[in-house]
């Protein structure tokens, strides 16, 4: 070796034990579904099959809420606080126990990098149900009157960006005001939510308390549609969030939406610059750029536009592209076909629309779904990539000349789900926050979460905020 | 990357001290949540297999082998050279370490010691090591000293009284001076170059990294040969954040000025993965070009054997004890 190239450094698989088929989990069992029918989850770095998963049908999803509202009515609701408190402590253990595992298995489905997976994601979904835990028996001061009650039954519906992550946003929260759930994973990443069950059955969680169901779109509606349901949660496309907001008009069922974005990174010419290209870096090519609150639109002070393009094209070349569980890799593979195929499609219309595209040389693997990290330069407003949620490693890059035009700039969308400020000048971030409609600004970083810190967005990124106070405010309500 | 500095404007920068004070005041600033999160992402790479054979090796040819204190002996730097020069004496494989790091009144000793033409080069600090806190007049002639005892390369100090004070100018001409000392008097030895100049910041003073980044281009503008992290006498001394943020500097002021700069963490890198993870650091920072013990190098003394200790690991597959690595 005359340069010092990394040698592979794979974590191992040994520590996870992925069985051949997955039943559903209701009322604290694993069971076949009605009608017998399954789908393949795959492995998005090699196209293996890692297992067949019990798809989902009207009558299955109504035996979950079944199990779902029995539990309620007659163990979970009746629990003081305190108890519940502490069996979401007791999974928060489990999981930490068990992080490795987690971990390993997130990146084996999802496809994200092992760095993440294991020094992100597990790390946070222990964090959010220490958090939640410690709600439980301080309901009276969330906010939500003297004796605020659950809802009863929640449908949740979870995306596969961050699939262990956006099942713990969904059900330490509701656990703690003392609902119980039904959560459907993603069609592509349900194996973490299962081993999940698995921690269930493990802390000795009451039967019926969370029950997990897994199938396609068709499950995910006739959950969140079905009367059983008191209190609807869903992360994923504005396209699917109108259809639920469509479904639950009128009726009693109360919703919470987490949605697309098309954040704006605003790079103001006084930013620490080194630290604002690895926050570019970070907020759209962190987990492949399968974030909704990926910050895909760089704005960039005319002033310093050449020399930060400059700084994060030489940055872009050090990206370590490649398998998911190499220790050492940056950017993992795209979930799936489907995903690869929208973002392939945006990036062919970026070029026919005259942006100029650029990405650092890298070698793909040959078998997997694998999109290299993507600059998108000359980007206009009138753009598609612009506009619309690639989410994917794809970056547009615009220019502005005043905090006002930047201002302007990063509301013009129909998102507001985040937005970056890089600047020095504490009153600068104070007067863009004012103004940037978006539910998270991140000052001089990006892509941080919190388990205290509500998130969520405004206007087609959604309604209703997961996270800290905020989060516990939407399972409950005040008394009536 | 600043856009690239001719000699007119180069040397209207170093022309006043208020030139040089909006010129370093100018740099972009350094985050400190950012820089450190960026160091911190770095030390997790894994470095495995043939890539850590790799790495340890390197990181035994660009160690500084170091003694500094008032109690060295001639016996013990005689022994220190011997190592320098075969770290393992069991293994002709092992590569020789960059130099051995002395006082003035040793180098002399430590010259004799390693031979004439030894590829072990032989530093010595100087300008009042390690707080710099003589006059000016005396650091020249420390400095004048030890180059004429054949030091290769002065390990200077800053005077971070002035830095601090934002007496830069002061600092830039005390750096100046040192550089100009280190030119070797004609014919009193080989190349007529002169000693290299190492330029210690003591970043463990320097307290925010916004001054780490400004002093760095200080001492590279007054110039520097090396910019060094630490005395080892004060707590902290090298930190990754730190050297991350002096790979940047050297990294930029090359793209700049289109001189290269070299980089010396010291003190506090003991072990074979911190040693790793500063390689990891300038791999992914300034780039596999400083990769090179002309222009990075180690500050350290327990480092060696821990590294020659993992080195026989990975070829034999067992840990020898202690007893196995000689003393330094």
């Amino acid at each position: 070796m005359t340069k010092f190239e990394y040698a592979p450094a794979p974590e191992s698989r040994a520590i996870v034990d992925i069985k051949s088929s997955y039943g559903l989990f209701v009322n604290g069992e694993f069971a076949d579904p009605v009608d017998g029918s399954s789908f393949k989850s795959v492995n998005p770095a090699t196209e293996e099959v890692l297992a067949e998963i019990a798809q989902a049908g009207h009558a299955d999803v109504d035996a979950a809420v079944q199990a779902a509202r029995r539990a309620y009515d007659r163990v979970w609701s009746k629990l003081s606080g305190r108890d519940r408190g502490k069996y979401l402590f007791r999974i928060a253990r489990i999981i930490q126990e068990r992080a490795r595992e987690l971990a390993v298995l997130e990146s084996i489905d999802n496809g994200k990098p092992i760095r993440e997976s294991r020094d992100v994601d597990i790390p946070l979904v222990a964090a959010h149900f220490f958090y939640y835990a410690g709600w439980a028996d301080k309901l009276r001061w969330a906010g939500a009157g003297p004796d605020p009650k659950p809802h009863g039954v929640a449908g949740q519906v979870i995306p596969w960006n961050f699939p262990l992550l956006m099942l713990a946003w969904k059900i330490a929260p509701a656990l703690a005001a003392g609902n119980t759930v039904v959560l459907k994973p993603a069609e592509t990443t349900p194996l973490t939510a299962l081993l999940f069950a698995e921690i269930c059955q493990q802390a000795d969680l009451p039967p019926g308390v969370v029950n997990i169901v897994t199938g396609a779109g068709e499950t995910g509606r006739l959950l969140v549609e079905h009367p059983g349901v008191d209190k609807v949660a869903f992360t994923g496309s504005t396209e699917v969030g109108k259809q639920i907001a469509r479904s639950v008009a009128g009726t009693t069922t109360k919703a919470t939406l987490e949605l697309g974005g098309k954040a704006a990174n605003i790079v103001f010419d006084d930013a620490p610059v080194d630290q604002a290209v690895e926050g570019i870096v970070n907020g759209i090519f962190f987990n492949q750029g399968h974030v909704c609150c990926a910050g895909s639109r760089l704005l960039v002070q005319e002033s310093v536009y050449d020399e930060t393009l400059a700084r994060l094209k030489r940055r872009l070349t050090t990206l370590r592209v490649g398998d998911p569980l190499d220790k050492n890799t940056d950017i993992g593979a795209i979930n799936s076909h489907l995903q690869l195929a929208r973002i392939r499609e945006l990036a062919e219309v970026g070029e026919a629309e005259g942006a100029q595209r650029w990405s650092p040389e890298c070698e793909l693997p040959d078998r997997g779904f694998w999109f290299p990290p993507t600059v998108f330069t000359g980007v206009t407003q009138a753009h598609r990539i612009a506009r619309e949620e690639i989410f994917g490693p794809v970056l547009s890059v615009l220019t502005f000349r005043t905090p006002a035009e930047a201002v302007e700039k990063a509301n013009n969308t129909p998102y507001g789900l985040s937005a970056g400020v890089w600047t020095d000048k504490g009153s600068r971030i104070l007067w863009m926050s004012q103004r940037l409609r978006a539910g998270v600004v991140w000052a001089n970083t990006f892509n941080r979460f919190d388990p205290t810190s509500p998130f969520g967005g405004y206007k087609e990124s959604g309604y209703g905020r997961e996270g800290g106070r905020h989060g516990l405010l939407a399972y409950l309500k005040a008394e009536d | 990357m600043l856009s690239a500095l001719d000699d007119a404007r180069l040397s209207d920068i170093t022309s006043s001290e208020a030139s040089l004070r909006r010129f370093l005041h100018g740099l972009p600033g350094v985050d400190q949540v950012g820089a450190e999160a960026r160091a911190a992402m770095l030390a997790t790479r894994s470095i495995k297999t043939t890539a850590k054979q790799f790495a340890i090796d390197l990181a035994i040819s660009m160690i500084d082998l170091t003694t500094l204190e008032g109690q060295d002996t001639p016996g013990k730097v005689r022994a220190l050279c011997a190592k320098a020069l075969r770290p393992d004496p069991s293994d002709r494989s092992v590569p020789r370490v960059a130099a051995v790091c002395v006082y003035p009144d040793l180098v002399a000793t430590a010259k004799e010691a390693l031979g004439a033409g030894s590829d072990v080069k032989v530093a010595s600090v100087a300008t009042g090591f390690p707080s710099g806190r003589t006059s000016l007049a005396v650091k020249e002639a420390d400095t004048r000293d030890a180059v004429a005892a054949g030091a290769d390369e002065v390990d200077m100090v800053i005077d971070r009284g002035a830095f601090l004070a934002g007496r830069y100018g002061q600092v830039f001409d005390e750096i100046v001076a040192v550089k100009q000392a280190c030119a070797r008097a004609h014919g009193a030895n080989d190349d007529g170059a002169g000693a290299h100049l190492k330029v210690i910041l003591e970043t463990g003073e320097l307290a925010t990294y916004d001054n780490v980044r400004r002093a760095s281009w200080l001492a590279m503008l007054a110039g520097a040969d090396f910019i060094k992290t630490s005395t080892g006498k004060v707590v902290p001394a090298a930190t990754l954040p730190v050297t991350l943020v002096m790979l940047e500097a050297v990294r930029d002021f090359r793209d700049a000025i289109g001189r290269q700069v070299g980089v010396k963490p010291a003190g506090g890198i003991r072990t074979s993965k911190d040693a790793i993870r500063y390689l990891v650091l300038v791999n992914e920072t300034a780039g596999e070009d400083w990769l090179d013990p002309d222009w990075f190098r180690l500050g350290a003394s327990s480092l060696l054997n821990d590294l020659l200790m993992q080195r026989q690991k990975m070829l034999t597959g067992r840990y020898a004890g202690p007893d196995y690595f000689t003393l330094d």
